[in-house]
């Protein structure tokens, strides 16, 4: 029988400790709501997601009161809109008219974000796939809750770069429409390389083509549970450092797999997977970088720090794969910059760089995530980065991703407040020197040798 | 049997186990197990209770529980036995 001591660890948790479940994403597959009418295809996507996660929002809010664990965010993921409008949608408005219905549906049904205005292309584009892209801006300027991503490549096909080079256009203009509002168009736009069809986190969450009609996928966090079992053991060796993180994420993970096994039974929609990932927030004792400086760093940033986020990415996994079965999306430690506190006090005192944050992304669950840059900044230096980035997650055979935000009007030294979840960051200086001939360069790199496992 | 777990964290109160008992009594809740302990200056109570022949629903006894606890200066949560269950057992 539980004793009085395991119930107040597991309440100091989530009183103390910031232990939330943080999120539990429904993906829904609208492959059926296609129609040569954009008017139909719209009403029959509000239709299904009604239909299917009409109680999604009740049903969360009864879980969290029951279990007495918060669940923070209820969202919705789709399946890539570039193939739901491909037989209806003739020009980019078109797509920006779903976008519409999907915004107007999310906020009926009590979502904060839906993901999966996408498009996978990560050997080639379709017609669709250029239309959708080129849509995104004004998709993004005139939403709020929607979320956007282009998968650009992968390790079976390579990187496709004339969706890099478009990506790092789009992301400009993305910039631009919504240059009154720190450019936060950005913020809810990323670009992947090797995207997960489960993945319930944002932006990057859509609902891929392998799923079934409709999903539970649930993500869980906790970066301060962690950083309060490692105060305890300060001073002490790797093995008991790791055992430390693995037990902690153990017992994380375990409660996204109760929570998600509830929703499934009362909403009736099958489980999916359990994304154990480390998602901080801008609040304080919610941080990746603080559990990085309680292994031993001054900042985030310091030499040593790419080594020490892979030992904690590779032991939360370790952790959690004990914890359920069925472990998916990017799980691991995010390491976002504006959402992090931690991360942008390192930022702020020139601890933290573009490029230590691109060594970190070699070993850590996704990309560059959530990094203000000068709004000057060239498209093609943008998608040099972008090329970067699924250049390690191609070769590494992981996710990679880049969600930046080149703030129209910013320059190094400024700060930029995004709000709520997205929280502020400084923006941070790009290298200076020109990636234009590389960029421009058309076509796709191939994909690397160990791809062939044929 | 359908266990729930009933913690009162706080200040020690005269009077504030009574309260909760017969609140529970009222709405057909039985008490299984009461323990309780000081962690840190402060009084730590819990009680596993068999909400199974409850005669309301779960979320209300959520809402007039932590009331009750917030009439006498306590800090009263009831919680579903699973979540404790999951994370501390294999």
């Amino acid at each position: 029988m539980i004793n009085i001591h395991e119930v107040i660890e597991t309440n100091n948790m989530i009183e103390h400790e910031n232990l939330d479940v943080r999120t539990i994403t429904i993906g829904i597959s609208l492959l059926d709501c296609a129609d040569g009418d954009v008017d139909v295809t719209c009403e029959n996507i509000c239709n299904k997601i009604r239909r299917i996660a009409g109680n999604l929002k009740k049903t969360a809010e009864d879980i969290a009161t029951e279990f007495g664990v918060p669940i923070v965010n209820k969202r919705i993921s789709i399946t890539p809109i570039s193939l739901v409008g491909a037989s209806c949608c003739k020009n980019a408005s078109d797509y920006v008219k779903i976008a519409k219905a999907l915004d107007s549906v999310a906020a009926e049904v009590g979502v904060n974000f839906l993901g999966g205005y996408s498009a996978v292309v990560s050997k080639g584009m379709t017609e669709s796939d250029r239309l959708l892209i080129e849509s995104i801006p004004e998709a993004l300027a005139c939403t709020e809750r929607i979320c956007s991503s282009v998968n650009v490549g992968s390790t079976k096909t390579g990187i496709n770069m004339d969706a890099v080079r478009l990506m790092g256009e789009t992301i400009i203009k993305a910039a631009e429409m919504t240059a009154d509002r720190d450019s936060c168009g950005c913020a809810k736009l990323v670009v992947l390389c090797n995207a997960p069809d489960d993945n319930p986190f944002m932006a990057g969450a859509f609902h891929g083509v392998t799923e079934s009609d409709a999903i539970i996928n649930v993500g869980v966090s906790g970066p301060g549970v962690v950083k309060y079992a490692l105060e305890k053991v300060r001073g002490k060796n790797f093995e008991v450092l790791c055992e430390t993180i693995k037990k902690t994420a153990f017992k994380i993970t375990r409660v996204g797999q109760l929570v998600a096994q509830e929703a499934s039974r009362r909403l009736g929609i099958p489980f999916g997977i359990i994304d154990l990932s480390l998602a901080p927030t801008p609040a304080i004792g919610d941080s990746v970088a603080d559990i990085l400086q309680e292994i031993g760093l001054e900042k985030a940033g310091a030499p040593g720090t790419t080594a020490a986020l892979a030992l904690l990415n590779d032991q939360v996994k370790k952790g959690g794969v004990m914890a359920s079965s069925y472990v998916g999306g990017l799980s691991g430690a995010f390491i976002p910059v504006s959402e992090d506190q931690g991360m942008i006090e390192a930022a702020e005192c020139g601890a933290l760089t573009i490029e230590k944050l691109e060594a970190m992304t070699c070993v850590c669950s996704v990309g560059l995530d959530m990094i203000a840059i000068p709004g000057d900044t060239p498209a093609s230096t943008i998608s040099g980065i972008i090329a970067d980035e699924s250049a390690i997650g191609m070769i590494n055979q992981k996710t990679t991703a880049v969600r930046i935000i080149p703030v129209i009007g910013k320059t190094v030294g400024d700060n930029v407040e995004f709000g709520g979840l997205l929280g502020h960051a400084p923006v941070m200086p790009v290298n200076r020197f020109s990636c234009e001939a590389f960029i421009s360069r058309q076509g796709r790199i191939p994909a690397p040798i160990h791809s062939f496992k044929n | 049997m359908n266990r729930t777990i009933i913690t009162v964290v706080g200040k020690d109160t005269i009077g504030i186990i009574a309260k909760i008992c017969t609140y529970l009594a009222d709405n057909h809740i039985n008490i299984l197990d009461i323990s309780q302990t000081i962690v840190q200056g402060f009084f730590n109570m819990m009680m596993i209770v068999d909400v199974s022949k409850m005669n309301i629903d779960f979320v209300t006894l959520t809402e007039e529980i932590s009331k009750l606890g917030e009439d006498t200066g306590v800090q009263v949560k009831c919680q579903r036995e699973d979540i404790f269950d999951k994370m501390h057992r294999i």
